[in-house]
Protein backbone atom coordinates (compact mmCIF):
# COMPACT_ATOMS: atom_id res chain seq x y z
CA UNK A 1 0.00 0.00 0.00
CA UNK A 2 1.36 3.40 -0.97
CA UNK A 3 0.88 6.53 1.07
CA UNK A 4 -2.41 8.40 0.95
CA UNK A 5 -2.22 12.06 -0.12
CA UNK A 6 -2.69 13.22 3.45
CA UNK A 7 0.37 11.23 4.51
CA UNK A 8 2.44 13.57 2.40
CA UNK A 9 1.31 16.60 4.39
CA UNK A 10 4.03 17.57 6.84
CA UNK A 11 3.25 16.66 10.44
CA UNK A 12 3.67 20.18 11.75
CA UNK A 13 1.25 21.46 9.11
CA UNK A 14 -1.27 18.72 9.90
CA UNK A 15 -1.20 19.83 13.51
CA UNK A 16 -2.23 23.41 12.74
CA UNK A 17 -5.98 23.74 13.23
CA UNK A 18 -8.03 25.42 10.51
CA UNK A 19 -8.84 29.02 11.28
CA UNK A 20 -11.96 29.25 13.45
CA UNK A 21 -13.11 32.10 11.27
CA UNK A 22 -13.38 29.74 8.29
CA UNK A 23 -15.96 27.57 10.10
CA UNK A 24 -18.06 30.53 10.97
CA UNK A 25 -17.66 31.99 7.49
CA UNK A 26 -19.02 28.76 6.00
CA UNK A 27 -22.24 29.13 8.00
CA UNK A 28 -22.59 32.89 7.67
CA UNK A 29 -21.99 33.11 3.94
CA UNK A 30 -25.07 30.96 3.24
CA UNK A 31 -27.33 33.63 4.77
CA UNK A 32 -27.68 36.27 2.13
CA UNK A 33 -29.97 38.61 4.05
CA UNK A 34 -27.69 38.79 7.08
CA UNK A 35 -25.79 41.93 8.02
CA UNK A 36 -22.13 41.26 8.50
CA UNK A 37 -20.25 42.80 11.39
CA UNK A 38 -17.64 40.15 10.74
CA UNK A 39 -15.49 41.83 8.15
CA UNK A 40 -11.91 42.52 9.10
CA UNK A 41 -11.28 45.14 6.46
CA UNK A 42 -12.36 48.72 5.75
CA UNK A 43 -15.72 49.09 4.04
CA UNK A 44 -14.35 52.08 2.14
CA UNK A 45 -13.08 51.67 -1.37
CA UNK A 46 -9.46 52.75 -1.80
CA UNK A 47 -9.44 56.54 -2.35
CA UNK A 48 -9.63 57.34 -6.05
CA UNK A 49 -6.33 59.17 -6.33
CA UNK A 50 -4.57 56.07 -5.01
CA UNK A 51 -6.41 53.76 -7.41
CA UNK A 52 -5.63 56.20 -10.19
CA UNK A 53 -1.93 56.00 -9.38
CA UNK A 54 -2.09 52.23 -9.89
CA UNK A 55 -3.95 52.68 -13.17
CA UNK A 56 -1.42 55.25 -14.31
CA UNK A 57 1.38 52.82 -13.49
CA UNK A 58 -0.26 50.25 -15.77
CA UNK A 59 -0.77 52.82 -18.51
CA UNK A 60 2.88 53.73 -18.35
CA UNK A 61 3.71 50.06 -18.80
CA UNK A 62 5.00 49.55 -15.28
CA UNK A 63 4.50 45.81 -15.28
CA UNK A 64 7.93 44.56 -14.30
CA UNK A 65 9.52 43.17 -11.17
CA UNK A 66 11.05 45.73 -8.86
CA UNK A 67 14.03 45.58 -6.55
CA UNK A 68 13.42 42.73 -4.08
CA UNK A 69 13.23 45.24 -1.25
CA UNK A 70 10.66 47.28 -3.17
CA UNK A 71 10.94 50.37 -5.33
CA UNK A 72 13.41 52.88 -4.03
CA UNK A 73 10.82 55.66 -4.22
CA UNK A 74 8.44 53.62 -2.07
CA UNK A 75 11.08 52.81 0.53
CA UNK A 76 12.04 56.45 0.63
CA UNK A 77 8.42 57.46 1.28
CA UNK A 78 8.05 54.72 3.90
CA UNK A 79 11.16 55.96 5.64
CA UNK A 80 9.80 59.52 5.75
CA UNK A 81 6.36 58.37 6.86
CA UNK A 82 7.62 56.11 9.63
CA UNK A 83 9.95 58.78 10.91
CA UNK A 84 7.20 61.41 10.94
CA UNK A 85 4.44 59.25 12.39
CA UNK A 86 6.22 56.64 14.48
CA UNK A 87 9.36 58.54 15.49
CA UNK A 88 11.64 55.76 14.31
CA UNK A 89 14.17 56.34 11.60
CA UNK A 90 15.15 53.69 9.05
CA UNK A 91 17.52 53.83 6.13
CA UNK A 92 15.54 53.23 2.93
CA UNK A 93 18.54 51.51 1.33
CA UNK A 94 18.81 48.57 3.67
CA UNK A 95 16.47 48.76 6.65
CA UNK A 96 13.09 48.60 4.86
CA UNK A 97 11.45 45.74 2.99
CA UNK A 98 8.19 46.14 1.05
CA UNK A 99 6.11 42.99 1.40
CA UNK A 100 2.90 41.45 0.13
CA UNK A 101 0.76 42.73 2.98
CA UNK A 102 1.85 42.97 6.59
CA UNK A 103 1.12 39.24 6.81
CA UNK A 104 4.02 38.39 4.54
CA UNK A 105 6.28 40.73 6.50
CA UNK A 106 5.39 38.83 9.68
CA UNK A 107 5.94 35.50 7.98
CA UNK A 108 9.38 36.36 6.60
CA UNK A 109 10.35 37.97 9.92
CA UNK A 110 9.57 34.72 11.73
CA UNK A 111 11.28 32.63 9.09
CA UNK A 112 14.35 34.83 9.41
CA UNK A 113 14.72 34.39 13.14
CA UNK A 114 13.02 31.18 14.31
CA UNK A 115 14.98 27.97 14.64
CA UNK A 116 13.27 24.69 15.55
CA UNK A 117 12.21 24.84 19.18
CA UNK A 118 12.65 28.58 19.56
CA UNK A 119 10.01 30.15 21.75
CA UNK A 120 8.01 33.07 20.47
CA UNK A 121 5.65 34.90 22.78
CA UNK A 122 2.50 36.68 21.68
CA UNK A 123 -0.44 38.21 23.48
CA UNK A 124 -3.87 36.67 23.09
CA UNK A 125 -6.66 37.02 22.03
CA UNK A 126 -4.93 38.05 18.84
CA UNK A 127 -4.96 37.99 15.09
CA UNK A 128 -5.43 34.45 13.82
CA UNK A 129 -2.07 34.01 12.10
CA UNK A 130 0.49 34.56 14.86
CA UNK A 131 0.55 31.17 16.51
CA UNK A 132 0.23 29.16 13.25
CA UNK A 133 3.01 31.21 11.63
CA UNK A 134 5.31 30.35 14.53
CA UNK A 135 4.36 26.68 14.26
CA UNK A 136 5.10 26.71 10.52
CA UNK A 137 8.66 27.74 11.43
CA UNK A 138 8.87 24.86 13.93
CA UNK A 139 8.85 27.34 16.76
CA UNK A 140 6.84 27.16 19.94
CA UNK A 141 4.24 29.90 20.41
CA UNK A 142 3.76 31.03 23.99
CA UNK A 143 0.67 33.10 24.74
CA UNK A 144 0.36 35.86 27.31
CA UNK A 145 -3.29 36.39 28.03
CA UNK A 146 -4.85 39.81 28.20
CA UNK A 147 -8.26 40.30 29.70
CA UNK A 148 -11.33 42.46 29.45
CA UNK A 149 -11.06 43.94 32.90
CA UNK A 150 -7.71 45.48 31.81
CA UNK A 151 -9.16 46.59 28.48
CA UNK A 152 -6.99 43.90 26.90
CA UNK A 153 -3.85 45.86 27.66
CA UNK A 154 -0.61 44.04 28.31
CA UNK A 155 0.26 43.57 31.97
CA UNK A 156 4.03 43.33 32.33
CA UNK A 157 3.63 41.00 35.31
CA UNK A 158 1.76 38.53 33.08
CA UNK A 159 4.55 38.83 30.54
CA UNK A 160 7.14 38.06 33.19
CA UNK A 161 5.16 35.07 34.40
CA UNK A 162 4.73 33.66 30.90
CA UNK A 163 8.35 34.20 29.90
CA UNK A 164 10.55 31.12 29.73
CA UNK A 165 14.23 30.65 29.02
CA UNK A 166 14.68 30.33 25.27
CA UNK A 167 12.21 33.05 24.30
CA UNK A 168 13.59 34.65 21.17
CA UNK A 169 10.92 37.17 20.31
CA UNK A 170 7.60 38.62 21.36
CA UNK A 171 4.95 39.49 18.74
CA UNK A 172 2.89 42.48 19.79
CA UNK A 173 -0.05 44.03 17.98
CA UNK A 174 -1.34 47.33 19.33
CA UNK A 175 -4.02 48.43 18.60
CA UNK A 176 -5.12 44.81 18.69
CA UNK A 177 -7.33 42.85 16.34
CA UNK A 178 -9.79 41.55 17.67
CA UNK A 179 -9.99 43.26 21.06
CA UNK A 180 -9.26 46.91 20.24
CA UNK A 181 -6.73 46.89 23.07
CA UNK A 182 -3.97 49.50 22.95
CA UNK A 183 -0.68 50.08 24.75
CA UNK A 184 0.46 53.13 26.67
CA UNK A 185 3.97 54.50 26.49
CA UNK A 186 4.61 53.35 30.06
CA UNK A 187 3.50 49.79 29.29
CA UNK A 188 5.72 49.67 26.22
CA UNK A 189 8.64 51.06 28.20
CA UNK A 190 8.24 48.26 30.75
CA UNK A 191 8.10 45.69 27.97
CA UNK A 192 11.15 47.24 26.30
CA UNK A 193 13.07 47.07 29.55
CA UNK A 194 12.14 43.43 30.01
CA UNK A 195 13.09 42.63 26.40
CA UNK A 196 16.54 44.09 27.00
CA UNK A 197 16.90 42.28 30.30
CA UNK A 198 15.95 38.89 28.86
CA UNK A 199 17.51 39.66 25.50
CA UNK A 200 14.64 38.99 23.11
CA UNK A 201 13.35 40.73 19.99
CA UNK A 202 10.03 42.49 19.57
CA UNK A 203 8.05 42.00 16.39
CA UNK A 204 5.60 44.87 16.44
CA UNK A 205 2.62 44.61 14.08
CA UNK A 206 1.21 48.15 14.04
CA UNK A 207 -1.22 47.73 11.17
CA UNK A 208 -4.01 49.58 13.04
CA UNK A 209 -1.82 52.44 14.30
CA UNK A 210 -3.54 55.14 12.23
CA UNK A 211 -6.90 54.05 13.60
CA UNK A 212 -6.11 55.35 17.07
CA UNK A 213 -8.95 57.60 18.16
CA UNK A 214 -7.78 59.10 21.42
CA UNK A 215 -4.31 59.74 22.74
CA UNK A 216 -1.06 58.98 20.99
CA UNK A 217 -0.05 55.79 19.30
CA UNK A 218 3.43 54.93 20.50
CA UNK A 219 5.66 52.58 18.56
CA UNK A 220 7.98 50.48 20.66
CA UNK A 221 10.55 51.01 17.90
CA UNK A 222 10.75 54.66 18.90
CA UNK A 223 11.77 53.95 22.49
CA UNK A 224 15.35 54.51 23.60
CA UNK A 225 17.74 51.78 22.54
CA UNK A 226 15.00 49.66 20.97
CA UNK A 227 15.65 50.17 17.29
CA UNK A 228 18.02 47.20 17.06
CA UNK A 229 15.61 45.03 18.96
CA UNK A 230 12.41 45.69 17.04
CA UNK A 231 11.06 44.47 13.73
CA UNK A 232 8.44 47.08 12.90
CA UNK A 233 5.65 45.77 10.69
CA UNK A 234 3.10 47.93 8.99
CA UNK A 235 1.05 48.15 5.82
CA UNK A 236 -1.45 50.04 3.74
CA UNK A 237 -4.56 47.89 4.19
CA UNK A 238 -6.22 49.51 7.18
CA UNK A 239 -5.01 53.11 7.12
CA UNK A 240 -5.65 53.66 3.41
CA UNK A 241 -8.33 51.00 2.76
CA UNK A 242 -5.98 49.10 0.46
CA UNK A 243 -6.47 45.49 1.55
CA UNK A 244 -6.69 44.15 -1.99
CA UNK A 245 -3.42 45.80 -3.00
CA UNK A 246 -1.64 43.43 -0.62
CA UNK A 247 1.08 45.85 0.32
CA UNK A 248 2.93 46.02 3.62
CA UNK A 249 6.43 46.58 4.90
CA UNK A 250 8.92 45.74 7.57
CA UNK A 251 11.54 48.04 9.04
CA UNK A 252 14.33 46.78 11.22
CA UNK A 253 18.04 46.35 11.77
CA UNK A 254 19.89 45.84 8.51
CA UNK A 255 21.07 42.31 9.38
CA UNK A 256 17.52 41.14 10.05
CA UNK A 257 16.05 42.85 6.98
CA UNK A 258 18.82 41.13 4.98
CA UNK A 259 17.79 37.79 6.42
CA UNK A 260 14.10 38.46 5.76
CA UNK A 261 15.01 39.39 2.20
CA UNK A 262 16.35 35.89 1.59
CA UNK A 263 12.94 34.28 2.09
CA UNK A 264 11.14 37.16 0.44
CA UNK A 265 13.25 37.08 -2.72
CA UNK A 266 12.95 33.32 -3.23
CA UNK A 267 9.30 32.97 -2.26
CA UNK A 268 7.81 36.22 -3.55
CA UNK A 269 10.45 38.11 -5.52
CA UNK A 270 8.80 41.46 -4.89
CA UNK A 271 5.47 43.12 -4.14
CA UNK A 272 3.43 44.03 -7.20
CA UNK A 273 4.76 47.15 -8.87
CA UNK A 274 1.27 48.60 -9.41
CA UNK A 275 0.57 48.26 -5.71
CA UNK A 276 3.89 49.86 -4.88
CA UNK A 277 3.09 52.83 -7.13
CA UNK A 278 -0.26 53.15 -5.36
CA UNK A 279 1.56 52.94 -2.03
CA UNK A 280 3.77 55.90 -2.92
CA UNK A 281 0.67 57.96 -3.71
CA UNK A 282 -1.01 56.89 -0.47
CA UNK A 283 1.95 57.94 1.65
CA UNK A 284 2.38 61.23 -0.18
CA UNK A 285 -1.23 62.34 -0.45
CA UNK A 286 -3.45 59.97 1.49
CA UNK A 287 -3.56 61.66 4.87
CA UNK A 288 -6.82 63.51 4.31
CA UNK A 289 -8.66 60.36 3.25
CA UNK A 290 -7.20 58.45 6.16
CA UNK A 291 -8.40 61.10 8.60
CA UNK A 292 -11.85 61.12 7.03
CA UNK A 293 -12.18 57.35 7.39
CA UNK A 294 -10.87 57.46 10.95
CA UNK A 295 -13.52 60.01 11.91
CA UNK A 296 -16.24 57.81 10.37
CA UNK A 297 -14.98 54.79 12.32
CA UNK A 298 -14.90 56.85 15.50
CA UNK A 299 -18.52 57.92 15.09
CA UNK A 300 -19.62 54.34 14.45
CA UNK A 301 -17.54 53.09 17.37
CA UNK A 302 -19.21 55.46 19.81
CA UNK A 303 -22.61 54.31 18.63
CA UNK A 304 -22.02 50.55 18.55
CA UNK A 305 -20.20 50.41 21.90
CA UNK A 306 -23.00 52.42 23.49
CA UNK A 307 -25.51 49.93 22.14
CA UNK A 308 -23.66 46.84 23.38
CA UNK A 309 -23.47 48.32 26.85
CA UNK A 310 -27.18 49.14 26.69
CA UNK A 311 -27.77 45.46 25.87
CA UNK A 312 -25.80 44.44 28.95
CA UNK A 313 -22.98 43.11 26.75
CA UNK A 314 -20.08 44.77 28.59
CA UNK A 315 -17.87 46.49 26.10
CA UNK A 316 -15.10 48.98 26.75
CA UNK A 317 -14.57 51.83 24.33
CA UNK A 318 -11.62 50.67 22.21
CA UNK A 319 -9.04 53.40 21.70
CA UNK A 320 -8.01 51.86 18.38
CA UNK A 321 -8.98 49.48 15.49
CA UNK A 322 -12.45 49.10 14.03
CA UNK A 323 -13.51 46.32 16.36
CA UNK A 324 -15.72 46.27 19.41
CA UNK A 325 -15.30 43.22 21.63
CA UNK A 326 -18.44 42.87 23.74
CA UNK A 327 -18.63 40.33 26.55
CA UNK A 328 -21.47 37.83 26.22
CA UNK A 329 -20.85 35.68 29.30
CA UNK A 330 -24.07 36.76 30.94
CA UNK A 331 -26.04 34.77 28.35
CA UNK A 332 -24.42 31.61 29.71
CA UNK A 333 -23.42 30.29 26.32
CA UNK A 334 -20.13 29.87 24.49
CA UNK A 335 -19.16 32.60 22.05
CA UNK A 336 -19.70 30.21 19.12
CA UNK A 337 -23.20 29.32 20.36
CA UNK A 338 -24.03 32.98 20.93
CA UNK A 339 -22.69 34.00 17.53
CA UNK A 340 -24.72 31.25 15.85
CA UNK A 341 -27.85 32.20 17.76
CA UNK A 342 -27.49 35.87 16.81
CA UNK A 343 -26.82 34.88 13.22
CA UNK A 344 -29.83 32.58 12.98
CA UNK A 345 -32.30 34.65 14.98
CA UNK A 346 -31.22 38.22 14.28
CA UNK A 347 -29.41 37.68 10.99
CA UNK A 348 -26.35 39.53 12.20
CA UNK A 349 -22.90 38.00 11.79
CA UNK A 350 -20.27 38.63 14.44
CA UNK A 351 -17.17 36.53 14.86
CA UNK A 352 -17.03 34.40 18.02
CA UNK A 353 -14.13 35.47 20.22
CA UNK A 354 -12.96 31.87 20.41
CA UNK A 355 -11.87 32.15 16.76
CA UNK A 356 -9.02 34.28 18.14
CA UNK A 357 -7.85 31.74 20.67
CA UNK A 358 -9.32 30.30 23.82
CA UNK A 359 -8.86 33.55 25.69
CA UNK A 360 -11.36 35.13 23.31
CA UNK A 361 -14.06 32.86 24.72
CA UNK A 362 -16.87 34.85 26.28
CA UNK A 363 -16.63 37.62 23.67
CA UNK A 364 -17.78 38.44 20.17
CA UNK A 365 -15.90 40.57 17.70
CA UNK A 366 -18.08 43.18 16.02
CA UNK A 367 -16.44 45.07 13.21
CA UNK A 368 -17.73 48.59 12.73
CA UNK A 369 -16.08 48.85 9.33
CA UNK A 370 -19.51 48.89 7.75
CA UNK A 371 -22.04 51.60 7.03
CA UNK A 372 -23.78 53.46 9.82
CA UNK A 373 -27.03 52.25 8.32
CA UNK A 374 -25.95 48.60 8.60
CA UNK A 375 -24.80 49.13 12.16
CA UNK A 376 -28.07 50.74 13.30
CA UNK A 377 -30.09 47.96 11.61
CA UNK A 378 -27.87 45.28 13.13
CA UNK A 379 -28.27 46.80 16.60
CA UNK A 380 -32.06 46.97 16.21
CA UNK A 381 -32.10 43.32 15.20
CA UNK A 382 -29.99 42.27 18.18
CA UNK A 383 -32.19 44.33 20.52
CA UNK A 384 -35.22 42.46 19.24
CA UNK A 385 -33.81 39.05 20.20
CA UNK A 386 -32.31 40.01 23.56
CA UNK A 387 -35.05 38.22 25.53
CA UNK A 388 -34.30 35.08 23.54
CA UNK A 389 -30.57 35.40 24.17
CA UNK A 390 -31.24 35.73 27.85
CA UNK A 391 -33.71 32.86 28.14
CA UNK A 392 -32.51 30.14 25.78
CA UNK B 1 -22.01 73.85 13.90
CA UNK B 2 -19.10 72.82 11.68
CA UNK B 3 -19.38 69.15 12.61
CA UNK B 4 -23.08 69.14 11.77
CA UNK B 5 -22.38 70.93 8.49
CA UNK B 6 -19.73 68.39 7.51
CA UNK B 7 -22.10 65.54 8.15
CA UNK B 8 -24.87 67.21 6.13
CA UNK B 9 -22.44 67.78 3.27
CA UNK B 10 -21.76 64.06 3.09
CA UNK B 11 -25.33 63.76 1.91
CA UNK B 12 -26.63 61.01 4.14
CA UNK B 13 -30.34 61.13 4.91
CA UNK B 14 -30.14 61.42 8.67
CA UNK B 15 -32.66 62.93 11.03
CA UNK B 16 -31.48 65.21 13.80
CA UNK B 17 -31.63 62.43 16.35
CA UNK B 18 -29.35 60.21 14.24
CA UNK B 19 -26.96 63.10 13.67
CA UNK B 20 -26.89 63.64 17.41
CA UNK B 21 -26.06 59.99 18.02
CA UNK B 22 -23.24 60.01 15.49
CA UNK B 23 -21.73 63.22 16.81
CA UNK B 24 -22.47 62.40 20.47
CA UNK B 25 -24.43 65.59 21.01
CA UNK B 26 -28.02 66.15 22.13
CA UNK B 27 -30.70 66.43 19.46
CA UNK B 28 -31.50 69.97 20.59
CA UNK B 29 -27.90 71.09 19.91
CA UNK B 30 -28.07 69.62 16.41
CA UNK B 31 -31.32 71.47 15.78
CA UNK B 32 -29.84 74.71 17.11
CA UNK B 33 -26.79 74.30 14.85
CA UNK B 34 -29.02 73.74 11.82
CA UNK B 35 -31.19 76.72 12.70
CA UNK B 36 -28.07 78.87 13.03
CA UNK B 37 -26.93 77.79 9.58
CA UNK B 38 -30.33 78.67 8.14
CA UNK B 39 -30.28 82.07 9.88
CA UNK B 40 -26.82 82.82 8.57
CA UNK B 41 -27.81 81.71 5.04
CA UNK B 42 -25.21 78.97 5.12
CA UNK B 43 -27.86 76.31 4.71
CA UNK B 44 -30.24 77.45 1.95
CA UNK B 45 -32.56 74.49 1.81
CA UNK B 46 -33.00 70.76 1.48
CA UNK B 47 -33.14 68.94 -1.83
CA UNK B 48 -32.68 65.27 -2.57
CA UNK B 49 -30.13 64.52 -5.27
CA UNK B 50 -31.74 62.53 -8.07
CA UNK B 51 -30.27 60.46 -10.81
CA UNK B 52 -31.19 62.66 -13.83
CA UNK B 53 -31.88 59.53 -15.91
CA UNK B 54 -34.88 58.82 -13.72
CA UNK B 55 -36.07 62.34 -13.31
CA UNK B 56 -38.79 61.93 -15.89
CA UNK B 57 -38.75 61.76 -19.65
CA UNK B 58 -39.65 65.37 -20.24
CA UNK B 59 -36.67 67.03 -18.61
CA UNK B 60 -34.02 68.72 -20.68
CA UNK B 61 -30.97 70.27 -19.16
CA UNK B 62 -28.56 72.69 -20.73
CA UNK B 63 -25.72 75.01 -19.89
CA UNK B 64 -25.90 78.46 -21.46
CA UNK B 65 -22.98 80.78 -21.80
CA UNK B 66 -24.01 84.40 -21.80
CA UNK B 67 -22.02 87.45 -22.76
CA UNK B 68 -23.38 90.63 -21.25
CA UNK B 69 -22.31 94.26 -21.10
CA UNK B 70 -21.35 95.42 -17.63
CA UNK B 71 -23.18 98.47 -16.33
CA UNK B 72 -21.71 101.54 -14.72
CA UNK B 73 -23.36 100.84 -11.36
CA UNK B 74 -23.08 97.29 -10.17
CA UNK B 75 -21.19 95.72 -13.08
CA UNK B 76 -22.85 92.42 -13.91
CA UNK B 77 -25.02 92.14 -10.81
CA UNK B 78 -28.30 93.59 -12.04
CA UNK B 79 -28.39 91.50 -15.20
CA UNK B 80 -27.20 88.38 -13.41
CA UNK B 81 -29.94 88.72 -10.80
CA UNK B 82 -32.54 89.39 -13.45
CA UNK B 83 -31.53 86.31 -15.44
CA UNK B 84 -31.44 84.19 -12.26
CA UNK B 85 -35.09 84.90 -11.55
CA UNK B 86 -36.39 82.78 -14.44
CA UNK B 87 -37.71 79.50 -13.12
CA UNK B 88 -35.78 77.59 -15.80
CA UNK B 89 -32.48 78.81 -14.35
CA UNK B 90 -31.29 76.40 -11.66
CA UNK B 91 -27.92 78.03 -11.10
CA UNK B 92 -26.18 81.14 -12.35
CA UNK B 93 -22.50 81.98 -12.02
CA UNK B 94 -20.32 84.91 -13.04
CA UNK B 95 -17.32 83.41 -14.81
CA UNK B 96 -13.85 84.49 -15.79
CA UNK B 97 -12.77 83.81 -19.37
CA UNK B 98 -14.54 83.77 -22.72
CA UNK B 99 -18.03 84.63 -21.46
CA UNK B 100 -19.60 86.27 -18.43
CA UNK B 101 -22.51 84.24 -17.06
CA UNK B 102 -22.92 80.49 -16.99
CA UNK B 103 -26.50 79.30 -16.50
CA UNK B 104 -27.72 75.80 -15.77
CA UNK B 105 -31.17 75.37 -17.26
CA UNK B 106 -33.87 72.84 -16.60
CA UNK B 107 -36.83 72.75 -18.98
CA UNK B 108 -39.53 70.39 -20.15
CA UNK B 109 -38.46 70.17 -23.77
CA UNK B 110 -35.88 71.22 -26.29
CA UNK B 111 -38.38 73.67 -27.69
CA UNK B 112 -38.80 75.28 -24.28
CA UNK B 113 -35.04 75.76 -23.94
CA UNK B 114 -34.89 77.21 -27.44
CA UNK B 115 -37.70 79.66 -26.84
CA UNK B 116 -36.28 80.58 -23.46
CA UNK B 117 -32.98 81.46 -25.15
CA UNK B 118 -34.28 83.50 -28.07
CA UNK B 119 -37.37 85.02 -26.49
CA UNK B 120 -36.20 85.65 -22.96
CA UNK B 121 -32.44 85.78 -22.75
CA UNK B 122 -31.35 87.12 -26.12
CA UNK B 123 -33.91 89.88 -26.01
CA UNK B 124 -32.66 91.34 -22.72
CA UNK B 125 -30.94 94.64 -23.25
CA UNK B 126 -27.29 94.12 -22.40
CA UNK B 127 -27.09 90.46 -23.46
CA UNK B 128 -24.70 90.43 -26.40
CA UNK B 129 -24.50 86.70 -27.19
CA UNK B 130 -25.59 83.26 -26.04
CA UNK B 131 -24.24 79.74 -26.59
CA UNK B 132 -26.37 76.77 -25.56
CA UNK B 133 -24.96 73.32 -24.70
CA UNK B 134 -27.34 70.45 -24.05
CA UNK B 135 -26.53 67.78 -21.49
CA UNK B 136 -26.25 64.35 -23.04
CA UNK B 137 -25.44 62.08 -20.14
CA UNK B 138 -24.66 62.53 -16.46
CA UNK B 139 -21.69 60.74 -14.93
CA UNK B 140 -21.51 62.46 -11.58
CA UNK B 141 -24.26 64.45 -9.90
CA UNK B 142 -23.36 66.71 -6.99
CA UNK B 143 -20.73 64.38 -5.66
CA UNK B 144 -22.54 61.13 -6.44
CA UNK B 145 -21.11 58.86 -9.10
CA UNK B 146 -23.79 57.42 -11.38
CA UNK B 147 -21.72 54.58 -12.75
CA UNK B 148 -21.45 51.69 -10.35
CA UNK B 149 -18.07 51.90 -8.67
CA UNK B 150 -17.57 48.61 -7.10
CA UNK B 151 -19.43 45.40 -6.75
CA UNK B 152 -18.65 43.79 -3.47
CA UNK B 153 -19.32 40.28 -4.66
CA UNK B 154 -15.79 39.14 -3.98
CA UNK B 155 -15.48 40.66 -0.52
CA UNK B 156 -15.74 37.81 1.99
CA UNK B 157 -18.72 37.98 4.31
CA UNK B 158 -16.55 37.29 7.32
CA UNK B 159 -12.79 37.76 7.41
CA UNK B 160 -10.02 37.82 10.03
Amino acid sequence: MGKSPSDFVAKHVQKIPKSGIRDFFAIASTMKDAISLGIGEPDFVTPWHIREAAIFALEKGKTSYTDNLGMKSLRYEISKYVEANFKASYNPDNEILASVGASEALDVALRAIVEPGDKIMYHAPCFVSYSPSVALCHGEAIPVYTCGKNRFELDIEDVKRAWQPGVKAFIINFPTNPTGGTATRAQLEELAKFAKEKDFLIISDEIYAELTYEGEHVSIASLDGMKDRVIFIHGFSKAFAMTGFRLGYACGPREIIDAMMKTHQYAIMCASIMSQEAGVEALKNGRKDMEFMREKYRQRRDFIVGKFNEFGMDCFLPRGTFYAFPNIERFGKSSMETAKLILNEAKVAMVPGSAFGKSGEGYLRASFATSYDNITKAMDRIASILPKLESL
Amino acid sequence: MEKVLNLLLEGEALDTEQIGKILSMPKSDVEAAIQKMIDEKILLGWRPVFNPDFEGKSVVRAAIELKISPERDGGFDRLAERVSKFEQVESCYLMSGAYDLLLFIKARSLREVASFVYERLASIHGVTSTATHFFLRTYKQQGFMLTSENSNEDRPFVSP
